[in-house]
């Protein structure tokens, strides 16, 4: 029973870490119906940005501290300069660039870094661990990602309904050529909404780094568990994603408890069955 | 010294051409009339001067500048506003949200929330609604405010009457009228010519991409407007 | 009262490609007799992806269906002659038609999970499809798990043998490939598809059944894709899960269609060509040669949409596998014939 528990508590704290990959693309996808396939690999991008960087300054936090203007102005610049030519009624395009970009950017970090999966130090965090219970340990770092993530979530969920950006998201998104009308420039919007999600994989890629390894290679699954958190909690809403992280995390925990080699295999498939079953999602949000 | 004036504006969708050399004015204080039958030309019209629909710069003047083709925002900076057709109000935004959209541009004016809600009382009732839940008047009162929220001088209504009631129709245009006994000058788009002859001052018919008949709205006569609105 | 103008599809163009191709053709089928064995497997090589590009082109440029999980198919089509051959003992060579036949059996079923997304994230869902089937063809020991297994079925058959067989059998598959493909554009399905691809919604109102209608072209894709790597792992004479279900095949896929021309046939084959010779002279350069193709599709898409045939044919109004009819007005028709 309490190896249940564990493994519930286990998937739950990886959850947090899916929906932090999730919600840039939440956000992309909810503000202008893009799908980044370079998503999980800009998340590397910054995980080894974030190791180099904590190797220059000698901590992982002064890392995340000097990546994340870094990884905003460069949403902005790539939304502002690439991606906003390729919006539109055709998903090829988008789709066509952003896989070129992934195929890019893994081969640059392999140049660079090698194929060697890198660490990031955190000092001794990704070992600590709370006893909650008799036989029920969780990681400090892990709780740490998911406060994170719940934060984060609803930061991103304020951002939106209460402030000024949020409005301008919610209504370019709504009607491009109405809040053109109203003054809005949408490339502009487009590309804070960018800057907004790369800030996002800033954090999500220092705490995968420190919590694990990375590869140049690991991009592509990021990218699937993003999307599929994504999907199973419901397009349109922050929190769905949170919550489908989470179902994510404990489904691949208690595939992997019956046998190591089905373990993100029953993501995928509870994926697929909530793609069936229930297409919208679990929170969806109508438009 | 017309507010808005265009010369020989013409209009092309990739290949094929809209509008045909259209010369039309408006003074500032009044309410100039267009009307014509679907696909007559006058969303095309609305377009170019908007900023949605490119045109050569000096083809449109407003408050004696050359505006033709520059950007929405940049009309709407320069003090146009439109009311688009249908609303197009933002479904994700409540009520008081869309009218605070309106006013992005932050023009000087004396347009805010509240002399907007003093305008329309029935809007600060059901602010915080999704825009989208209010009847088609409130819907029509909330477009209106919210092109109103960015102090327009020239206030381009399309179709204000499309879908509501006559009642609530007399209810708009009488609040229309007092916007413009107030200094603001507006151009309606109508379909229905007889709330077009009663509201404004003067009006031009269009045919096919061409204007057909112009003239005070109170002396020109039934025979007169048939003929340029159906070219028979 | 005759009409002042005929219907025709053929250009001059075509009339000379076709005649060259049936030489190509000809001449390629004697390879066996006195090529290289290099050659031959180079050619069997490009002629899987020229067959997977054909079917992706067909799948996104035709149909508006953006995928990056077609490997998925290579893999059953790898794998089902594998089965085939290893397992129930059927001659390699005819396992070959018939492990296209059990893909687009599991097709037809994947079909409805993959609708029910569309645009960006149909792309992304087919991936995941395809990891699914990977994850359980590499948890099967019985196929060689993980690390993958050899076709011992081929075992048997002596070496010259083995190589124009396959060849002949690759050589038969790219030909059908190009055939099916351009014979389902000139066919009534295949207008409707080219309606539905401009717009679904008038295409609809025209009496086109579009759902049926993009299943029948994921399914013919599928197939196809089922071809490519039934063909390409007999070739190789080895199958693993991460070799027959790698996202590189739609990698590849993408840039030979997108560079050489999305949405025509002439463009496939020009990037496929493309695709061999950059292969040939700078993959040894390893991952730039990788970062240089990305590229080279990031900037086609951006500044060159149409590709390079693209370019080519509309500069010089070109058409070898011409789609579409013209109207030819009698009077030039008469001033041709003089």
């Amino acid at each position: 029973m309490l190896s249940f528990a564990d493994t519930l508590v286990q998937g739950l704290l990886l959850g947090g870490l899916y929906a932090l990959f999730a919600l840039g693309q939440s956000l992309l996808f909810g503000v202008m119906r893009l799908t980044n396939t370079a998503h999980g690999d800009f998340i590397i991008l910054a995980a080894f940005g974030a190791w180099s960087l904590s190797l220059l300054t000698g901590s992982p936090w002064l890392a995340m501290l000097l990546l994340l203007p870094l990884a905003f102005a460069g949403g902005y610049l790539l939304q502002r300069l690439v991606l906003n030519g390729t919006l539109g009624k055709d998903p090829m395009p988008s789709l066509v660039v952003t896989f070129g970009l992934a195929i890019i950017i893994q081969n640059l970090l392999q140049q660079i870094y090698t194929a060697d999966p890198r660490s990031i130090d955190s000092g001794g965090l990704n070992t600590a661990t709370f006893q909650i219970a008799e036989g029920l340990a969780v990681g400090a770092l892990p709780l740490l990602i998911f406060g994170a993530a719940v934060a984060l979530t609803a930061g991103l969920q304020l951002l939106f309904d209460r402030t000024d950006l949020g409005r301008a998201f919610r209504a370019v998104s709504d009607d491009r050529e109405a809040a053109e009308l109203m003054g809005l420039d949408h490339r502009h919007v487009y590309a804070l909404a960018t800057g907004i999600a790369f800030l996002l994989v800033a954090v999500a890629g220092t705490l995968q780094g420190m919590k694990t390894t990375v590869a140049p290679s690991d991009g592509p699954s990021l990218l699937l568990y993003a999307f599929e958190a994504v999907i199973i909690g419901g397009m349109g809403s922050f929190y769905g994603t949170l919550l489908g992280g989470m179902l994510l995390g404990v489904t691949q925990g208690i595939g992997f408890r019956i046998d190591p080699g089905w373990g993100i295999w029953s993501g995928h498939v509870v994926f697929l069955a909530a793609l069936l079953l229930r297409p919208s999602g679990l929170f969806p949000r109508t438009r | 010294m017309e507010l808005l004036s265009t010369r020989k504006l013409e209009a092309y969708y990739g290949d094929s051409q809209a509008l045909f050399g259209i010369d039309f004015e408006v003074e500032p204080g009044e309410i100039v009339a267009l009307i014509g039958a679907n696909g007559a030309g006058k969303s095309t019209f609305l377009k170019t001067v908007c900023g949605l629909l490119p045109a050569p710069r000096e083809a449109i003047r407003f408050g004696g500048e050359a505006i033709g083709g520059l950007a929405p925002g940049s009309i709407v900076r320069r003090g146009i506003a439109l009311v688009p057709e249908g609303r197009r109000l933002f479904p994700s935004l409540s009520v008081e949200e869309n009218l605070k959209l309106g006013g992005y541009v932050r023009r000087a004016g004396p347009w805010k929330l509240q002399t907007v809600y003093r305008l329309f009382p029935r809007l600060q009732q059901r602010r915080a609604h999704p825009a989208v839940a209010l009847s088609g008047g409130e819907q029509q009162m909330v477009a209106i405010g919210r092109a109103l929220m960015s102090n327009p001088q020239l206030l381009i209504c399309d179709e204000l009457s499309l879908g509501l009631a006559p009642v609530v129709v007399k209810e708009i245009y009488q609040a229309l009228g007092e916007l413009c006994r107030d200094g603001l000058t507006a151009v309606i788009v109508e379909q229905d010519v007889a709330v077009a002859q009663r509201v404004s001052r003067r009006l031009y018919c269009m045919q096919e991409g061409r204007i057909t008949l112009t003239g005070p709205s109170e002396s020109l006569t039934r025979e007169q407007i048939s003929r340029a609105y159906f070219g028979v | 009262m005759t009409a002042p103008f005929t219907v025709s599809r053929a250009t001059r163009a075509s009339r000379i490609g076709g005649a060259a191709a049936l030489v190509l053709i000809l001449g390629l089928s004697t390879f066996p007799f006195w090529a290289d064995a290099g050659w031959m497997r180079e050619f069997d090589e490009l002629s899987c992806y020229l067959i997977f590009a054909l079917m992706w082109n067909l799948l996104a440029g035709y149909g508006g269906m953006v995928s990056i999980g077609q490997q998925a198919f290579v893999g059953v089509g790898g794998y089902s002659l594998l089965v085939l051959g290893n397992h129930l003992h059927v001659n390699p060579f005819l396992a070959v038609p018939l492990a296209v036949l059990v893909t687009l059996g599991a097709a037809l079923p994947i079909s409805f999970i993959a609708f029910r997304l569309q645009g960006g994230y149909f792309a992304i869902g087919t991936w995941v499809i395809s990891e699914v089937l990977r994850i359980s063809v590499a948890n099967v020991s019985a196929v060689g798990g993980g690390s993958g297994t050899s076709l011992t079925a081929l075992r048997g058959i002596s070496r010259s043998t083995r190589e124009a067989a396959t060849f002949w059998l690759c050589l038969a598959g790219a030909t059908m490939a190009i055939t099916a493909v351009y014979g389902f554009l000139r066919s009534r399905e295949g207008l409707a598809l080219l309606a539905l691809r401009d717009s679904e919604t008038a295409a609809e109102s025209q009496g086109v059944d579009v759902p049926r209608t993009k299943r029948a072209v994921y399914l013919i894709a599928a197939a196809g894709a089922g071809l490519a790597g039934a063909l390409y792992f007999l070739g190789n004479l080895r199958i693993s899960p991460d070799a027959a279900f790698t996202v590189n095949w739609s990698a590849f896929g993408i840039f030979i269609v997108v560079v050489g021309g999305v949405g025509t046939l002439e463009g496939t084959l020009v990037g496929v060509v493309l695709f061999y010779l950059l292969n040939k002279f700078f993959s040894d350069y390893g991952t730039w040669y990788l970062v240089g193709l990305g590229l080279l599709a990031v900037v086609v898409t951006l500044k060159r949409p149409a590709g390079l045939w693209g370019f080519v044919s509309q500069r010089f109004d070109l058409h070898f596998f011409p789609v579409h009819r013209r109207l030819i007005p009698r009077e030039r028709e008469r001033a041709c014939a003089t």
